[in-house]
């Protein structure tokens, strides 16, 4: 026994409430105290990936990191009824997802940092929403991802989804990682129910395309940071820049030695990344 | 520079000294034909073993699939760490640098295996600069 658990500052907690008219158990995780900071993983995945963020100090002692794991990931359950039909995430579903947790929490201005189809979403809330956030980040974001492989192999009895979605993403992982937090970026993708990567591509390649749009959105209300990793083959540092420069007033950033999940896969090269976007916000907020 | 051939051929060795790597392919039963310029070699797996690796030039080669990219490529894919694009075989399928034919579900129902398996040429980051390669 140990008088003294070495716990770190991350409590989780399961939210109930109503997601499009639907109960919801959803698992939500937060550390720190400060400006709201919800974190939104990649698809597949959950909010594992933003343990970094979740254990350092700094960071805590000025922000509320709140991760949560969406509907049918980690540990959120899946809505009753799930087993009668495919999982097919939309921008609608995602986005009244993203609305619900900030209602229900009440959160006043977060700031909303998203990755791959966290990336795109948060284009979708600056589009939607922009008033209720303090600053949007989307990492690894594109307006569209053209679908590079067939998606049936994520998802079929003849191929275990679970080896298939950790090979298939270790390659968007940069080649210097470190090798616990690669292995440890893959285990997530490892785990993730059946079809589920599958149903989240369907927004990332196909509903949630927002080439369209995007010009109109107005970084004067909400401030959008673009941070992408040069290994990321999937949402590459050129699909960034060219969703930069559609939007007024957009800052896109290149980050060298990092793939598309760099929250998770080298949390200490990608803080150098985000401190300084944090501090913008930080200097923003206490003007306003 | 390194005969690409023996490089190739190298696969073997490397691969079943790999006891985990034989045994997560120990229900792979499979031959490929893995194209580098224009070099084509038969690559027989069994069991996760490889059997044998047979250059080329074949008059009707059977293979359940093929991967296919220039020396180049291949050369590029096996530095100790290669730029983007060239460092993963998905990526490579990406841009378009390699080519996968073929019936694919082998290849997929054991994608982590044929990564690492073509990647055994590649040498750790340490050991290349250990070595002075760059």
């Amino acid at each position: 026994m140990s008088a003294n658990p070495d716990f770190e500052p991350a409590v989780g907690r399961y939210l109930h409430l109503p997601i499009q008219g639907k109960p919801h158990r959803l698992y939500v995780e937060e550390a720190g105290a400060g400006i709201p900071l919800v974190c939104l993983h990649t698809a597949g995945a959950d909010g594992r990936q933003y343990r970094g963020l979740m254990n350092d100090a700094e960071i805590l002692s000025k922000f509320r990191v709140i991760a949560f794991d969406m509907p049918w990931h980690g540990k959120s359950s899946p809505p009753s009824g799930w087993q009668r039909a495919e999982y097919k995430l939309t921008s609608r579903a995602y986005v009244d997802t993203i609305m619900a947790v900030v209602d229900a929490l009440d959160l006043d201005k977060p700031v909303v940092m998203g990755c791959s189809i966290g990336g795109r979403i948060v284009l979708h809330l600056a589009l939607e929403h922009a008033a209720r956030f303090r600053a949007l980040i989307g990492l690894e974001s594109g307006a569209h991802a053209e679908p590079y492989y067939d998606l049936d192999w994520l998802h079929r009895p003849d191929v275990h989804g679970g080896e298939v979605c950790g090979a298939m993403i270790s390659g968007l992982i940069a080649p210097t990682a470190p090798e616990a937090d690669r292995w440890e970026t893959t285990w997530h993708y490892m785990q993730g129910g059946p079809g589920v990567f599958k149903g989240d591509l369907h927004f990332y390649t196909a509903d949630g395309d927002v080439r369209s749009r995007v010009a109109e959105i107005d970084t004067a209300k909400c401030p959008l940071y673009l941070l992408t990793g040069e290994y990321d083959y999937s949402a590459t540092p050129e699909i960034t820049r060219d969703l930069a420069a559609r939007i007024e007033g957009a800052e896109a950033t290149a980050m060298p030695g990092l793939g598309h999940f760099p929250m998770s896969e080298d949390p200490a090269r990608f803080l150098t990344h985000l401190r300084p976007v944090l501090a913008r916000v930080l200097a923003a907020s206490k003007a306003s | 520079m390194t005969a690409i051939t023996a490089t190739v051929e190298g696969i073997a060795a490397s691969a079943n000294a790999d006891t985990w790597l034989v045994h997560r392919g120990r229900f792979l039963d499979a031959t490929f034909l893995l194209g580098v310029g224009d070099t084509s070699y038969l690559v027989r797996i069994h069991h996760g073993r490889v059997e044998a690796i047979a250059k080329g030039p074949f008059v009707m080669p059977r293979a359940t699939f093929s991967l296919e990219a220039s020396e180049a490529a291949w050369r590029t894919f096996w530095q100790p760490v290669p730029p983007p694009g060239c460092h993963d075989l998905i990526a490579m399928i990406k841009t378009g640098a390699l080519a996968l034919e073929g019936d694919q579900l082998p290849f997929f129902a054991n994608l982590r295996y044929f990564k690492e398996l073509l990647a055994l040429p590649r040498p750790s980051a340490q050991t290349a600069a250990a070595a002075g390669v760059r």
